[in-house]
C-alpha cells in the first residue's frame, strides 16, 4: 500500500507514502473503535430496554433514539474532570489510556477479510491475546490509583477474573490453531471459505464444545455481565471506575466496547468461519466478475461479513448481560476452575483425538472439499500476500498434489501436523 | 524533496530509537521510582517497549511471547505489590546504601558481561539492505513450534544413527519442562487449597461427615445470618472456600 501511494506521488521510496498507510489503517481501526462504541451503547441501551419491556430511548434522533449515545458523548465531555485527593494523580490519569491502547492495539492484526489487515502478523492469534490480556491494566491501575476501597476490591477482582480466565481461553484458542496448523488469522479464515459445513464450529462435537467454552471465557475476559465483579453496582458502587467522571470514564467503556467487538470477531474468525458467509456468495460474484475488482468486491463483502458476526456477537453478549443475574466472586471463580478449565481440556483432546483418527468432519459428510476452491481461486488473482504464501504459508492440502511431495516431506509423520508447513520458510 | 526522498530503512532506525530510548527511560524509572506500584507499571512500559523492538525486528512470535509472559508476569507483580503492600507503611521503598552498593555490584557486572558480549561480536555491524532482507524473510514461527515436537526443519537432511531424518528436535526438553510445570501447577493448588475439612475431621470417614455438616447445617433456617457469618474475616478473592460450594 506504501508503494502504491508513493507511485501515485511520484516520490520513490519515501516516507510519505508509509506514514500515509500507516494513517490510512490507524484512521479506519479508530473509526470501528469509536463508531462502534457509539452504536454498542446505543444497542445496549435499546436491547436491554427491550428485553425489560420498556422502549429505551426514544428522543434523542428520531424516532429510535439514534444519537443518544452522541448526547451521553456531550454530556460526559462537558462533565468536570475530577481526581480524588488520595489518587496517585500519575497512574490515575493515565489508566483509561493504558486500557484504551491495549484493545485498540489488538486491531493491528486482526484480519476484516482476506488480506484486510492493518499489519500481517504471521502469529496473529497469539498476539491479539496477548495484546488483549493486557487491558486488564487499565483495570488494576486504576483501582488502585484511585485511593477508595471500592475501586480496589473492584481491580482485585478483576484481576483474579482475568488472570484465570487467560487459562481456558488460551486452551480454547490452540484447538483451531491445532486444526488448521497455522497461527495466522488469515490463514484460519480462508481455511473456512465454502458453505457453512466448513466452519471449525462444525467440525466436530469437540469443536462445537469448545466454541461455546472460547464464547464464555471471553465473555469474563471482557469482563461483562454475569462476570463484570469489578464494577458491580450493587456491592462496590461501581468498581474500578468509582472515582472516575467525564471523558475518562468513558474512556473504559470505550475499551470495554471495543474489547467485546475484538473477542467477537475473534470467534468468528476462530471458529465461525471469519470473513465468509454461511454460502459463499461473495467468492461466487468475485469468481463471476474475475481479476481485481472481483477479489474486490469480495473483500468488502467479507468485511461487512466480519462485521456482522462481530456485531452478532455483542448481541450475544448484551442479550446475556440482562438476561442473567451477576455471579459472586467464588461462583466465578467455581466457574473457571471447575467447568471451564476441564470442558476447554476435554474440547482439547477431544478435538485432537478426533483430527488424528481422521474422523468425518460435518464438511465431508456433506462432500463439500475443503479449500481447494478457494486456493484455486485466490492463486488465479495473485494479489494478496496470503495468495502469495499460497500452500506453502501453512494451508493444508487434504490431499498433496504429487508435485508438491519433496523427498523431505516423507519423513514428517505427525499425522495432525499439516504437511505442507514443512517448506514454510520460503516466502 | 530531499526530506521526502529519506528512504525505507530509516524507519527500522527511527522506530528502534523510540522503543529503545522508552525501554531504557523506563528502566531507570524502575530504578528511580520509590512506589511499588509505579516500579511495576513502569517495569510493563518498558518491557513492553522490547516487545516493540522484537516486533521492529520481524520476530512476532517472540515479540507477542514477550508481551504475554513477561509483561503478564509483571502484572502478577502489580497484582501482588498492591494486595500485599496496599498500606501506607509498605507503599514506599527506601532503598539503603548497603543495597545501593551491593546492586551497582551486581549489575555492574552483569552489564560488563553483556557490554563485552555485544562488542566481541564479530559481524555485529551488516550492511542496511541484507539487514532489512533478512528482516523481511524471518517471520515465520512455523519451524520453531516444529522443532519443539520433534521435528528439526533446519537439519531435515542430517542423520545420525541414533535419530531418523529431521528427528532431532526438541521434544524430549519440551516434555520435560511441561511435566516440570504440571508438576509446580498441582503443588500449587495442593498447597492454596483450603484445608478446613480436614481439620474438622481427623478420622478417615471425612466425606460421609461433610455429608453430615452440609445436611445439618441446609437445615438453618438463617439464610442470611448464615451468609453473614460465611463471609466475616474473609477475603473475598478466596476463590476456594468450602462453604460456598454450589
Amino acid at each position: 500500500m506504501a508503494d502504491f501511494i508513493n507511485n501515485i506521488f511520484g516520490i520513490g521510496d519515501s516516507w510519505v507514502g508509509y506514514l500515509i498507510a500507516a494513517l490510512i489503517a490507524a484512521v479506519l481501526i479508530l473509526h470501528v473503535v469509536a463508531v462502534g462504541a457509539l452504536l454498542f451503547i446505543w444497542m445496549e441501551r435499546k436491547i436491554s430496554g427491550r428485553i425489560q419491556d420498556r422502549l429505551g430511548p426514544t428522543r434523542v434522533g428520531g424516532k429510535y433514539g439514534w444519537l443518544q449515545t452522541l448526547a451521553d458523548g456531550i454530556k460526559l465531555i462537558a462533565k468536570e474532570d475530577i481526581t480524588p485527593d488520595l489518587a496517585d494523580r500519575f497512574l490515575f490519569k493515565i489508566a483509561p489510556y493504558v486500557g484504551l491502547a491495549a484493545s485498540y492495539a489488538a486491531f493491528i492484526a486482526l484480519p476484516f477479510a482476506d488480506g484486510v489487515v492493518a499489519q500481517h502478523v504471521n502469529t496473529a492469534v497469539f498476539f491479539v491475546l496477548a495484546v488483549l490480556g493486557l487491558e486488564v491494566f487499565s483495570v488494576i491501575l486504576a483501582g488502585y490509583s484511585s485511593g477508595s476501597k471500592w475501586s480496589l476490591f473492584g481491580a482485585m477482582r478483576e484481576a483474579a477474573q482475568v488472570v484465570s480466565y487467560e487459562v481456558p481461553l488460551g486452551m480454547c484458542v490452540v484447538v483451531p490453531v491445532m486444526i488448521c496448523g497455522t497461527m495466522n488469522l488469515t490463514t484460519i479464515g480462508n481455511m473456512q471459505a465454502g458453505l457453512f459445513t466448513n466452519w471449525l464450529v462444525f467440525n466436530d462435537p469437540f469443536t462445537f464444545l469448545t466454541a461455546i467454552i472460547y464464547f464464555t471465557c471471553a465473555t469474563a475476559g471482557v469482563n461483562r455481565a454475569p462476570f463484570d465483579l469489578a464494577e458491580a453496582e450493587s456491592e462496590l458502587v461501581a468498581g474500578f471506575h468509582t472515582e472516575y467522571s467525564g471523558l475518562r470514564w468513558s474512556l473504559f467503556f470505550m475499551a470495554e466496547y471495543s474489547s467485546m467487538f475484538v473477542v467477537s470477531a475473534l470467534a468468528s474468525i476462530l471458529f465461525f468461519g471469519g470473513s465468509h458467509g454461511p454460502i459463499p456468495v461473495g467468492q461466487w460474484i468475485g469468481e463471476t466478475i474475475g481479476g481485481t475488482w472481483g477479489l474486490s468486491i469480495s473483500r468488502i463483502i467479507g468485511v461487512g461479513n466480519l462485521l456482522l458476526k462481530g456485531l452478532i456477537g455483542v448481541t450475544v453478549m448484551m442479550w446475556i448481560r440482562w438476561s442473567f443475574p451477576r455471579l459472586r466472586i467464588d461462583q466465578v471463580m467455581t466457574m473457571c476452575l471447575k467447568y471451564c478449565v476441564p470442558l476447554a481440556a476435554l474440547g482439547f483432546i477431544g478435538a485432537t483425538t478426533w483430527q488424528y483418527l481422521d474422523l468425518p468432519t460435518a464438511n465431508s459428510l456433506v462432500g463439500n472439499p475443503r479449500y481447494e476452491k478457494h486456493e484455486m481461486w485466490t492463486e488465479g488473482v495473485g494479489v494478496t500476500p496470503a495468495a502469495d504464501a499460497g500452500p506453502a504459508s501453512g494451508i493444508p492440502d487434504p490431499e498433496p498434489h504429487s508435485e508438491d511431495k519433496t523427498a523431505n516431506t516423507d519423513s514428517v509423520t505427525v499425522k495432525t501436523l499439516p504437511v505442507s508447513v514443512v517448506k514454510g520458510g520460503e516466502r | 524533496m530531499d526530506l521526502l526522498a529519506v528512504a525505507w530503512p530509516y524507519w527500522h532506525q527511527f522506530f528502534f530509537i523510540i522503543f529503545a530510548t522508552i525501554a531504557i527511560g523506563f528502566g531507570f524509572g524502575v530504578l528511580l521510582s520509590k512506589n511499588v506500584v509505579r516500579m511495576a507499571f513502569y517495569l510493563v512500559l518498558s518491557l513492553g517497549s522490547t516487545a516493540g523492538l522484537f516486533f521492529l525486528a520481524g520476530a512476532e512470535f517472540v515479540g507477542a511471547m514477550q508481551l504475554m509472559i513477561y509483561v503478564g508476569g509483571t502484572l502478577v507483580l502489580l497484582i501482588f505489590g498492591v494486595m500485599l503492600t496496599a498500606q501506607k507503611d509498605f507503599i514506599n521503598m527506601d532503598t539503603h546504601t548497603q543495597d545501593w552498593i551491593l546492586a551497582t555490584i551486581v549489575g555492574g557486572s552483569l552489564l560488563m558481561v553483556l557490554l563485552f558480549g555485544a562488542f566481541g561480536a564479530e559481524d555485529w555491524r551488516t550492511p542496511q539492505d541484507i539487514n532489512d532482507a533478512h528482516v523481511s524473510a524471518t517471520k515465520e514461527a512455523t519451524p520453531l513450534g516444529l522443532a519443539l515436537t520433534g521435528i528439526r526443519v533446519d537439519t531435515l537432511g542430517e542423520s545420525t544413527d541414533a535419530v531418523a531424518d529431521g528427528k532431532s528436535g526438541y521434544l524430549m526438553p519440551f516434555i520435560i519442562v511441561s511435566f516440570h510445570l504440571l508438576v509446580v501447577l498441582i503443588g500449587a493448588a495442593y498447597m492454596a487449597r483450603t484445608k478446613k475439612l480436614s481439620h474438622a475431621t481427623d478420622d478417615k470417614s471425612s466425606r460421609a461427615k461433610l455429608m453430615l455438616f452440609k445436611m445439618e447445617h441446609e437445615e438453618e433456617p438463617l439464610e442470611e445470618a448464615k451468609y453473614v457469618v460465611t463471609h466475616k474475616g474473609k477475603s473475598a478473592l478466596n476463590p476456594l472456600d468450602p462453604n460456598d460450594e454450589n
